[in-house]
């Protein structure tokens, strides 16, 4: 921890909203160091801020939401290995302007996230970039889905989680001994859910607008059986099962069952899933390509409703960098994945605008959600807490073209749209990332702790 | 240079009825000229055509490439092996570099679904006919069996439409659907579940009915389309082996007989004879199979001829 302790913000004017604490209330908030040290009336801290002299920073929230600092616990930075499509730094910047002070990168990078070395690297690379960065470890060697990773090793190293994300674990038997493993070391498996045999080459869901388009379909079963059997798994070992960017409403109901059945699962939704449907593919768009694919309106409105009533837990944003040329092709050879750290925010606005969510359920999505689900001390505002914060301006737009975009990485299906909803401020760990929505650069190449602790 | 008539031909879909009888009726004009001594008129002197072929074609490359010829246009044939795909450019780029030579009219085929509508995107000056993409469209192949439906009926609506097979995979049959649908005519779709599945019933705007048996599926119909059925089929499980297809979808002289006694049969080629369809119906009378491929190139020549002078100056002629 290379923070200053002296260092002092205070959040002022705001609406604090602490899903944590269930607080939603018009207070101020002062840190000192690397800790959130009092949450108070508005006004309260206006004696420090005069004795201090031009010594503390003072942060104005007014007409903004005070919330912990956003957690995305999947995103691929890309780095090792994939360094011109994203890299730890380019990825984190774009995570900070987005209202995120931590995220979870997957192990699908080159050579892939399955050894210690390789998660050390990842870390300390993360020592200056502008959030927090947690590792997930890979659950099989190359994610070949073969043999499995060294798991003690990784969490050791500080993995948080484990998934081989991008490929399902095909064996039912390797899953079910590494949920053992994971389940002695407290740590979930994030599981990609697809069976193969069934979405074989397809790009799009199975519709009657794939078929119209000619496109290879992706059906929602092919999610669903995968569910069903991870569950079972769940059940039998005590494990927790993560389920990674749930898209069907099929799907939903199984992990509503299997919660009320009282097993270990949880979810998340990406906000592409809940704010899109297959149209969006419109005529070829490859930026609407992803894995699982853009799905059908009755598939989005039961994400919709999981995630309004906490069956499903968190939003992440599948965050998955690509160069143009693996975009600007043919549909059926595009690469699937598209970004959304920094459109995250106003995305998820829009449907507490539209009535979907409510802004608490919005926020403890994003960030105290993650947190219990990985166990990390982060996403509450009480005092003693972390000093990891956002302050979200819900009526700041912002044109999401080229130059907005941090990520090295331009595939967006909001490339060039406005978007309602930003972060003005953000705190890492006592650190400004983030102020008036821009990055602070200074601090940033003085080096942002990172996460692990 | 000026192309402001520029008439793309990406797809059936979307296309009023009134430019499919245009079509029709200009490609009823230039089948005469196929039946001169000598087979060339100046409709497109001065005009370059370049058929870019990604996936391999025999039948629609010659067609297209004899019907630009008779119209006296520059034809230049690309296939996969000649162009620089072999050396890793990609579609875009091989067509930005032919725009620059500036042909009037790329004829494209490519096995990916949607590459000529990205082409008519990023290119500004050449036409762009689709000669088959991927699983999603054929429309000149629609266009030249209406030609040749309007030849064996004298007519090309008030008609019942059935397609037989694998149209899960079948860009004709995609193309058809469309062209029948905005015609007025009956349309139904025959075939097992696994390559004729319910989805496809409401893929098209209008709900097309789908028949599982044959029989059935036959009664009533005045033209009997016949799909190609791929061999990789097999291989991912949607048929057990052509023996056990043909014997129930097989559309044989028999069945006809008894089901659609008056019904013409059609087959966009290259036929599987004795699978798909028995060879005593493809060689019979109630065949159109040659008649096909005859009107593929007066269809083609009526294509190219309105891509480069636009539809409504045709329509007008």
């Amino acid at each position: 921890m290379k923070n200053n302790k002296d260092a002092r913000i205070i959040i002022s004017g705001g609406t604090i909203i602490d899903p944590h604490s269930n607080l939603k209330a018009e207070k101020d908030l002062l840190v000192e160091g690397d800790s959130i040290v009092a949450v108070e009336r508005p006004g309260a801290f206006g004696d420090i801020v005069k004795e201090a002299n031009g010594q503390v920073a003072v942060l104005d929230a007014s007409g903004c939401f005070v919330v912990p600092g956003l957690i995305d616990m999947h995103v691929h930075l890309r780095e090792p290995g994939f360094e011109w499509k994203e890299t730890i730094q380019s990825g984190c910047e774009a995570a900070a302007l987005g209202g995120f002070t931590s995220v979870c990168c997957m192990p699908n990078t080159k050579p892939t996230n399955d050894s210690a070395e390789i998660t050390r690297f990842i870390r300390e690379r993360a020592e200056t970039a502008a959030a927090r960065v947690f590792p997930i470890g890979s659950v099989s060697i190359g994610l070949k889905g073969e043999s499995m990773s060294p798991l003690s090793e990784l969490r050791n190293a500080g993995c948080v989680a484990f998934s081989d994300d991008g490929e399902p674990i095909w064996s039912a038997g390797l899953m079910r001994r590494a949920l053992e493993w994971c389940n002695m070391l407290g740590a979930p498996i994030c599981c990609h859910e697809e069976d193969k045999s069934l979405t074989c080459g397809g790009c799009v869901h199975e519709s009657p607008r794939g078929l119209r388009l000619g496109l290879k379909g992706m059906p929602g079963v092919a999610e669903d059986v995968m569910v069903a059997r991870d569950i079972e798994l769940a059940r039998v070992t005590g494990a927790h099962v993560h389920i990674c960017h749930v898209s069907t409403a099929r799907s939903v109901e199984l992990v509503r069952r299997a919660k009320n059945d009282g097993f270990r699962v949880t979810a998340e939704v990406t906000p592409h899933h809940l704010a899109l449907t297959e149209e969006a593919v419109g005529d070829y768009d490859t930026n609407a390509k992803m894995s699982p694919p853009l799905r059908e309106e009755a598939d989005r409105e039961a994400l919709r409703i999981g995630l309004r009533e906490g069956v499903i837990d968190v939003v992440a944003s599948d965050h998955a960098p690509h160069e143009l040329d693996t975009k600007r092709c043919e549909f059926s050879r595009a690469a699937f994945g598209i970004l959304g750290l920094q459109t995250a925010v106003p995305v998820i606005l829009g449907l507490v605008d539209s009535g979907v969510l409510s802004l608490e359920r919005a926020f403890s999505a994003m960030s105290s959600s993650s947190a219990q689900i990985l166990s990390l001390p982060y996403g509450r505002l009480s005092a003693k807490s972390p000093a990891d914060i956002a302050v979200i301006d819900p009526k700041r737009e912002i044109e999401f073209n080229a130059a907005a975009l941090k990520s090295l990485s331009k595939n967006t299906p909001w490339l060039n749209k406005t978007l309602r909803g930003a972060a003005r401020h953000v705190v890492t760990g006592g650190r400004i990332t983030v102020s008036e929505f821009s990055l602070n650069s200074s601090l940033i190449s003085s080096g942002t702790n990172n996460g692990g602790e | 240079m000026m192309l402001p008539n520029r008439w793309h031909l990406l797809g059936i879909e979307g296309k009023s009825r009134g430019e499919l009888l245009s079509i029709v009726e200009s490609a009823v004009g230039f089948r005469e000229v196929l039946d001169r001594d000598i087979k060339k008129v100046p409709a497109l002197r001065g005009k370059t055509i370049v058929n870019l072929f990604l996936e391999s074609s025999t039948r629609t490359r010659t067609s297209f490439e004899i019907a630009g010829k008779i119209l006296s246009a520059d034809t230049i044939n690309i296939g996969a092996s000649d162009s620089s795909a072999t050396k890793g450019e990609t579609v875009l780029d091989t067509a930005a570099v032919l725009e620059s030579m500036n042909p009037d009219v790329i004829v494209v085929r490519h096995s990916a679904s949607g590459v000529p509508g990205m082409l008519a995107k990023l290119l500004k000056r050449a036409a762009i006919v689709n000669a088959g993409d991927g699983l999603h469209e054929h429309p000149s192949q629609a266009l030249l069996d209406l030609v040749t439906i309007r030849e064996a009926f004298g007519k090309v609506t008030g008609l019942t439409v059935g397609i037989v097979g694998d149209v899960r995979h079948s860009r004709v049959a995609r193309s058809n659907a469309y062209a029948h649908l905005a015609l007025g005519n009956n349309v139904r779709f025959i075939g097992p579940s696994t390559l004729v599945p319910k989805e496809l019933g409401s893929a098209f705007g209008a709900e097309i009915p789908i028949y599982h048996s044959l029989k059935e599926g036959l009664a009533g119909c005045d033209v009997v389309m016949c799909l190609r059925m791929q061999l990789e089929r097999m291989e991912e499980h949607f048929v057990a082996h052509l023996e056990e297809y043909s014997r129930e979808y097989g559309v044989t002289e028999r069945l006809l007989h008894a089901y659609a006694p008056n019904a013409k049969v059609m087959h966009p080629g290259p036929a599987n004879r004795g699978i798909e369809v028995s060879s005593e119906v493809l060689d019979g009378p109630r065949s159109l199979f040659q008649l096909q491929v005859k009107n593929g190139v007066a269809t083609r020549m009526a294509i190219l001829f309105h891509a480069i002078n636009g539809l409504s100056a045709a329509v007008k002629n």
